[in-house]
């Protein structure tokens, strides 16, 4: 058998949070492009039409989940992708952090912006 | 008893004509991974012109005032560039949607013979798609 070649540790936990959370994305992805671009058209968006949809618990449940998977699923795959082409020692370090804040401050920005929509957090 | 082989260094990209199948899906997928991720920033950016919005703040778009949220998407949907690049962003994230698919069903031990196929097939599925999706994703920017 051809040896192993792989930026994961397999069978450790961030190897299998990368695929929980890319079969959570393939779902969740295509009911965003469905709902946001078929059954609405991205050019007839109005903050009144955004507002009503994530004032629902659900979709708002819904959508903070999707950033939370999609930051961590983009961001743990540009670190493979750095570590795979041979980032080590203290820049790996530094990337890692760096990455770890760039995602603090994503999610942040994103859920300021579903409350912004939903008028705080949908309580029903 | 488990053999090695003498690879050569997998990222020495100046091999591209010695390439096969799995090495080009390796490439795409890492290729649209870096533009989804970095999209996703954006997104993030545009979308957090609600939060001045919400506050009441507004612009002019087409000769009135208008929430700064809806006034900045419109106005980008409006832009012809912008309609050929959501078709492209379409375009990825199909790629990397179905080879996604491809790579999660290897990892459970499915379709690990037929790997090479399943890579066109993800590639001519995503042709498909995208072609099919122009006139929604076009519709209203002439």
């Amino acid at each position: 058998m051809a040896e192993r070649y792989s930026s994961f540790n397999s069978g450790g936990r961030m190897w299998l949070l990368q695929r929980v959370t890319a079969a959570f994305l393939l779902v969740v992805l295509a009911f965003h492009f469905f709902l946001l671009h078929f059954v609405h058209h991205a050019d007839e968006v109005t903050l009144a039409a955004s507002s009503a949809r994530m004032e629902q618990l659900s979709y708002y449940s819904l959508m903070v989940l999707f950033l939370v998977t999609a930051t961590f699923h983009g961001v743990n795959g540009v670190y493979n992708a750095l570590v795979n082409q041979g980032l080590t020692g203290t820049k790996r370090t530094v990337v890692k952090w760096s990455l770890v804040a760039a995602s603090v401050v994503l999610l942040f920005q994103g859920i300021r912006t579903a409350n912004a929509w939903a008028g705080g957090f949908p309580l029903l | 008893m488990s053999q090695s082989y003498n690879r050569g260094l997998i990222e020495d990209f100046s091999r591209w004509r010695e390439f096969q199948a799995g090495m080009w899906a390796w490439i795409f997928h890492k290729f649209t991974g870096w533009v989804l991720i970095g999209y996703l920033f954006t997104h993030i950016a545009v979308l957090s012109t609600a939060i001045p919005a919400a506050d009441g703040a507004t612009m002019m778009f087409q000769g009135s005032q208008t929430d700064v949220f809806t006034g900045t998407i419109v106005s980008l949907e409006g832009l012809l560039l912008v309609r050929i690049l959501e078709v492209g962003l379409l375009a990825v994230a199909v790629f990397h949607m179905l080879n996604g698919t491809r790579l999660l069903l290897v990892d459970l031990g499915v379709g690990l013979e037929a790997q090479d196929k399943s890579f066109y097939a993800s590639l001519i599925l995503t042709g498909a798609i995208t072609v099919a999706s122009v006139p929604t994703f076009i519709a209203g920017a002439f």
